[in-house]
């Protein structure tokens, strides 16, 4: 009996997959970044800083897709609306880094950002204080993406509002944040978003140096975050989360409170894509209303699906993927880029139900087990 | 009829006697002079305006307009005056300032435009005033009184006084007696005048008279209390009346909003209804009928007005092939799988968005609106319905009708809501749930294309047309359940009402965040909409 629970514990179930993740990650990272700093520009082997940023870039999807794996893989919840999470860290720490510009902004107003001065703004709202100190812009990353999900999820969860009806109402969440943030009297800069960051922390964000540290970082809040999801999924609270996915109302019945389950893991979903978006911002550059756009919520379950849903690591290669997919499509042929992307849909969803990672996962237990038989 | 030319006749006879008498003109004359313009000096031309009007009457009118509206030219080659219009670009159609003769087409280089002050100007609107207010076609009479209302000016109220004791159509005359109590009210001295003319304003709810109401009010002390008075109850009235219009207006083009959500609602209503499916492609099927009713027009461009008709059951059919296609190419194999369905309707929604773009290029293309359906049904100054709403309106009803005949009286529709109620029983009665789901699907992508069609005639038709609704759309179906049809048609006016109301104090993108918020609120007390379907099937 010990010997079985032991092979379902969550301590188990970590270190039987986190080390192959993560080692593969922390490899990649220190060899791209010790390319980039060590070798001399025109050797072969020299990372360019933009291919830095791009792979920060890329690995800010990866968590941004573990977020939506955690809630579609693991609980059956479609979310429609994580690009709207992702969007508000992303502007918490906008925020911040606009506060930073100070007086090197356009205007060169020392409190005002200059899409403000522009608008003929006299102060600053009050819900802008308090992002010129960094801890106070983190906590609100977390808090921010999280408090919505909570209410989001209490109210969606508790009237049992499940399937698609629950995919349209993430849709229409993002959609009508989008539609707000777009507004210039919100206060975030409107259409343009905020933009033209100097630096964070005191350090300039165009220098190789702050690229690769953020890429690093970016890189180590993924391995965090895989072995969190893990601990968790693996947990009794995660064995709990399976059985709502498989069979919610016998779930209720055996005694479980299948919506406080439902939320929190919604609110931890939605925290992790908070952070993925915050650390998109300073490493792109540039945050604006189009991130709520439903069409990139919906990417993003595209990138679950292609990867395979419910191991987290198949949303991490999804992600990468089909992102370096996209960005060598755009590049080459930019029409086709939707062509494929829908034909993606299509394909994944017919023919690859558990998408790469299942593909590739099918063959190889097989050959274990023909040890096993062999031993 | 005879009385009232005679009338006209003798009117204009006795305006022009004058002019008449003194010059006898001829048209070689009136050519003279206009001839005089090419060269003149800002300050001579309302001299020779003067004698133009007199000279050319109602001939002279073009000119006036041209010369107004900065059209008319001095021809560089032969110093002549021309009456040009921009053909694009740099082209410019010429024709005859007088009798309207086409002269050719020439660039912007052979020709110098003729400059005006804003003294000309008003010279040039009293002058068109006076010679269109003495115009044989009521019509014309009408619009000349209309544009006086803003600004009368003594000369031309002169006019009216003299022209409105013959005027024999009696909607031109209670304009003329409009203006000239609008006149009066500001300019006379006398307050009994006034206070008659105030008369004259009672009913009407032309801006106008707002503002001269409320300017009346403003005067100093002096004014007579009686006066006041009435004007104080007469403005209270118009604008209680004026609210009442607007009201009016509101609900009219929140039930046009609706309209269109209804349409677009219906058809994700039925497949979401019996396949519980929903289907992401819907807004571009949307878009598929719109085009289809942009290549239809270019196919037939001579018959306008026939071309919407023909449009409707080709944007039915080849959305419903469309709709089959993809009902047996995808969805079929997806049964079961409701999540699944809609990631791969979104994948197709993405093709066939694409297609479009690169088939008929990302720009908006413009499908012309046939004459019956342009224009406004107009009740009076504040209030007026535009054909194409109203039409839009009519058909969103219509459709709504016919599908709730098909399914209610034919045995398609039986079997329809056999399926939606319980598959698994329909099936193992003898229905053969796979043919049923195809023709739901096909139906309702058919009624997407007539979406389209009415789409068309509302907005741009772009890639982009069916993105715009149809988020509001599946709005509409959560918030009238998918159980019955009915649902989808009072949530869809009930939404469309909603945000038209809101706009106005919150602004267009407020009102529709508030809207989705309280849809988000709604589902909490009511979580399968106004209308759930009842049953075993609910679950």
């Amino acid at each position: 009996m010990s010997n079985l629970y032991g092979q379902f514990s969550a301590l188990h179930q970590l270190r039987e997959k986190a080390p192959v993740f993560v080692a593969v990650l922390f490899a990649i990272t220190a060899w791209a970044s010790a390319c980039n700093l060590l070798l001399p520009e025109d050797s072969f082997f020299h990372v360019s800083t933009f291919t830095i940023t791009l792979l920060g870039k890329y690995l800010c999807y990866a968590l941004l897709a573990m977020a939506v794996d955690v809630v579609w893989g693991y609980c059956g919840i479609l979310s429609l609306g994580h690009g709207a999470f992702f969007a508000l860290g992303g502007y918490a720490m906008g925020m911040y880094l606009m506060r930073q510009i100070g007086d090197r902004g356009v205007y060169g107003n020392p409190l005002l950002p200059d899409f403000m001065v522009f608008l003929n703004w006299e102060a600053l709202p009050w819900y802008w204080q308090g992002f010129d100190q960094f801890w106070f812009a983190m906590l609100m990353v977390l808090l921010v993406p999280g408090l919505l999900a909570f209410a989001f999820g209490w109210l969606a969860f508790r009237s049992r509002v499940a399937g698609v009806y629950l995919s349209i109402i993430t849709q229409a969440l993002t959609y009508a944040l989008m539609l707000a943030f777009f507004r210039n009297e919100m206060g975030f800069g409107g259409n343009n978003g905020l933009t033209d960051f100097k630096d964070i922390l005191g350090f300039d964000l165009q220098a190789d140096g702050t690229r690769v540290a953020l890429f690093v970082a970016t890189a180590l809040v993924l391995a965090a975050a895989y072995c969190a999801s893990q601990l968790i999924l693996g947990s009794k609270f995660g064995r709990v989360i399976l059985a709502v996915r498989d069979a919610e109302a016998r779930a209720r019945f055996v005694g479980y409170r299948t919506e406080t389950y439902k939320v929190w893991l919604f609110v931890y979903s939605a925290v992790l894509a908070g952070i993925a978006g915050a650390l998109y911002v300073p490493q792109v550059g540039i945050i604006n209303p189009g991130e709520f756009s439903p069409l990139n919520s919906i990417e993003i379950v595209v990138w679950v699906a292609v990867g395979g849903r419910g191991t987290l690591y198949g949303a991490v290669v999804g992600a990468l993927l089909v992102n370096y997919a996209k960005t060598r499509f755009t590049g080459i042929m930019p029409e086709a880029w939707l062509f494929a992307l829908g034909a993606l849909f299509v394909a994944v969803t017919l023919f690859l139900p558990r998408g790469l990672t299942g593909l590739v996962m099918e063959r190889l237990p097989r050959r274990e087990k023909l040890k096993e038989v062999a031993a | 009829m005879k009385a009232y030319w005679y009338g006209i006749a003798a009117l204009c006879l006795a305006l022009w006697w004058p002019a008449a008498v003194a010059q006898g003109e001829t048209a070689a004359d009136v050519r003279a002079i206009a001839a005089e313009l090419s060269g003149a000096s800002l300050p001579k031309m309302p001299g020779i305006l003067e004698r133009l009007e007199a000279a050319g009457g109602e001939q002279v009118v073009p000119l006036a307009r041209a010369l107004l509206e900065g059209d008319l030219y001095v021809l560089e080659a032969s110093d002549a005056l021309v009456i040009g219009r921009s053909t694009g670009g740099d082209g410019f159609a010429l024709e005859d300032p007088l009798d309207g003769t086409a002269l050719g087409e020439y660039t912007k280089a052979d020709l110098k435009k003729l400059r005006v002050n804003n003294r000309v100007r008003v010279q040039l609107r009293g002058m068109l005033a006076r010679l269109t207010l003495l115009a044989k076609d009521p019509a014309v009479r009408e619009r000349a009184v209309r544009n006086m209302l803003e600004r009368p000016d003594a000369d031309s109220v002169q006019l009216l006084r003299d022209a409105v004791v013959n005027e024999s159509n009696a909607g031109v005359a209670e304009l003329q007696w409009l203006v000239i109590a609008l006149y009066d009210i500001e300019h006379s001295e006398d307050p009994s005048v006034r206070l008659q003319a105030l008369g004259h304003l009672d009913g009407r709810v032309e801006p106008e008279v707002r503002n001269a109401l409320q300017a009346l009010l403003a005067e100093g002390a002096d004014t007579p209390p009686q006066l006041r008075r009435q004007a104080q109850t007469m403005l209270s009235a118009l604008e209680s009346k004026i609210a009442f219009y607007e009201f009016l207006e509101t609900l009219f083009f929140g039930l046009s909003l609706g309209s269109v959500l209804l349409l677009i609602a219906t058809g994700l209503a039925i497949t979401f209804g019996v396949m519980g499916v929903i289907n992401m492609a819907h807004g571009e099927l949307i878009m598929l009928g719109a085009y289809t009713t942009y290549v239809v027009q270019l196919l037939m461009p001579d018959h306008i007005g026939l071309s919407i008709l023909v449009a409707i059951p080709a944007a039915f059919i080849v959305s419903a092939l469309v709709g089959v296609l993809i009902e047996r190419g995808v969805i079929r194999f997806l049964h079961g799988r409701p999540l699944e369905t809609l990631l791969a309707t979104f994948g197709i929604s993405l093709v066939l968005q694409q297609a479009v773009r690169t088939i008929f290029s990302p720009l908006n293309r413009q499908v012309s609106t046939p004459d019956w359906m342009s224009g406004s049904l107009e009740f009076n100054a504040v209030f007026s319905l535009t054909y194409n709403r109203l039409y839009v309106l009519l058909f969103a009803i219509a459709v709504f009708v016919v599908l709730q005949l098909i399914l209610k009286k034919t045995p398609l529709g039986l079997q329809v809501r056999a399926v939606s109620q319980n598959r698994s029983m329909a099936r193992s009665l003898g229905i053969r749930t796979e043919w049923v789901d195809a023709m739901t699907f096909g139906l309702g992508s058919g009624i997407a294309g007539l979406a389209g069609v009415a789409l068309s005639q509302l907005t741009n038709v772009g890639p982009n047309l069916g993105q715009a609704y149809i988020i509001d759309s599946f709005m509409v179906v959560v918030f009238g359940g998918v159980g019955n049809l009915w649902g989808t048609l009072v949530g869809g006016f009930t939404l469309g009402v909603a945000n038209k109301f809101l706009e106005p104090a919150t602004g267009a993108v407020l009102a529709k965040i508030l809207v989705l918020v309280f849809i988000i609120l709604f589902i909490q007390k009511w979580p399968r909409g106004l209308f759930p379907q009842k049953g075993r099937a609910a679950e």
